[in-house]
């Protein structure tokens, strides 16, 4: 499954990096801790989180996640957003909370390993 | 010449006021334990408000211990950073920021009653906002907002697993000018500089984060400094003219 594919889902609209929404997700994890996140979540996972700190964009690239989709209609700080740009990291924004939109993800790409 | 003294300073001690604190944290006991405990200095850091601030330095005047106003502000990231002032009116400012920007109220069954207190001990009133809750302040804003008001923004325990600017954003921002970063007594002073490789931009201090007299000064640092003041402590964190925080 592409990203492209799971930003078209209709709760999930994009704020940047359209560009790079051509690449392969493999499964997904969900935090809010950044700290945990980098403990535990996958290359090619998409990240669900309600954090909007520009740290996000770092943790991704990081641990080469496939996006960022902020939950509960959080929207990337501008700083997050300019730093996304530049880092070539894609953010969608989810206007279901947390559990809705992993029950959705979930169901679309599968539980990943 | 200047003469430097060593003091013993715990600069983050929760009072009644916290939800979370015991009742026994009233002035006069967090006043007379630190003098029994030698601790020359304390900062008064209560969730998200400083109103117990007052008391605790009246009621410690008479054994000449130094309290410092201060609040430990909870951002929209759940970081919990030390906001540290000489003066009151500055605390005040930034607890009037902090409330205008925290949402709910306190339900004591659930949370804990949160006193205001006098420096005798008695009870004015009660805070019905929820201090245990986060503000909506991001944290660079905390920071800033601290810096402008004059005042030290110290990371609380970056060790612990919730709370802590590690925990919440995995690593330190880029151009989050932290004064010091704080320590749990879970952890030593080596090992924090190797496990948060960003630590050695900035000081490590130790402070007891107090909610019952039995930790009040029992994990704290030891500053050489001219006098116990917010300005000496600057210095110190700065290792500017001969002050500095002394290693353990």
């Amino acid at each position: 499954m592409k990203l492209k594919d799971v930003a078209q889902q209709p709760h999930l609209s994009l704020r940047c990096g359209g560009d790079h929404i051509d690449r392969d997700v493999t499964g997904g994890y969900a935090g809010d801790l950044l700290s945990d996140v980098i403990a535990n979540s996958k290359a090619g996972d998409v990240w669900l989180t309600m954090q909007v700190h520009m740290n996000i964009v770092a943790v991704a690239v990081l641990k080469d996640l496939a996006g960022i989709i902020l939950v509960g209609g959080r929207e990337p700080a501008e700083e997050t957003l300019e730093r996304a740009k530049k880092e070539k990291v894609a953010i969608l924004v989810s206007d279901l909370p947390a559990f809705e939109t992993s029950g959705r993800l979930f169901t679309l790409i599968g539980g990943g390993a | 010449m200047t003469m430097l003294c060593r003091v013993r300073a715990d600069l983050h001690v929760h009072t009644c006021l916290s939800p979370c604190g015991d009742l026994e944290m009233s002035p006069r006991k967090i006043a007379a334990t630190a003098l029994a405990r030698n601790i020359r200095m304390l900062a008064i850091c209560d969730h998200n408000s400083a109103e117990n601030a007052p008391a605790v330095i009246m009621a410690a005047k008479a054994g000449n211990t130094t309290v410092l106003p201060g609040m430990e502000v909870c951002s929209k990231e759940e970081i919990h950073v030390l906001g540290i002032f000489e003066e009151l009116d500055a605390a005040f400012k930034l607890q009037s920021i902090v409330y205008d920007h925290l949402p709910g109220k306190n339900d004591p069954d659930v949370f804990g009653p949160q006193v205001v207190a006098n420096e005798w001990d008695e009870v004015l009133g009660f805070q019905e906002k929820l201090l245990i809750g986060a503000s909506d302040l991001p944290v660079d804003r905390v920071v800033d907002e601290i810096h402008r008001l004059g005042g030290l923004a110290i990371a609380s325990h970056i060790d612990r697993q919730m709370f802590s600017v590690i925990s919440q954003l995995g690593f330190i921002p880029d151009g989050l000018r932290f004064d010091a970063l704080e320590l749990t007594c879970y952890i030593r002073t080596d090992e924090a500089r190797h496990r948060f490789e960003r630590s050695r931009q900035f000081p490590l201090v130790r402070n007891s984060d107090a909610h019952q007299l039995a930790d009040l000064g029992t994990n704290t640092s030891e500053y050489l400094v001219e006098r116990p003041s917010l300005e000496e402590i600057r210095k110190a964190l700065r290792d500017e003219d001969g002050r500095t925080v002394i290693e353990e």
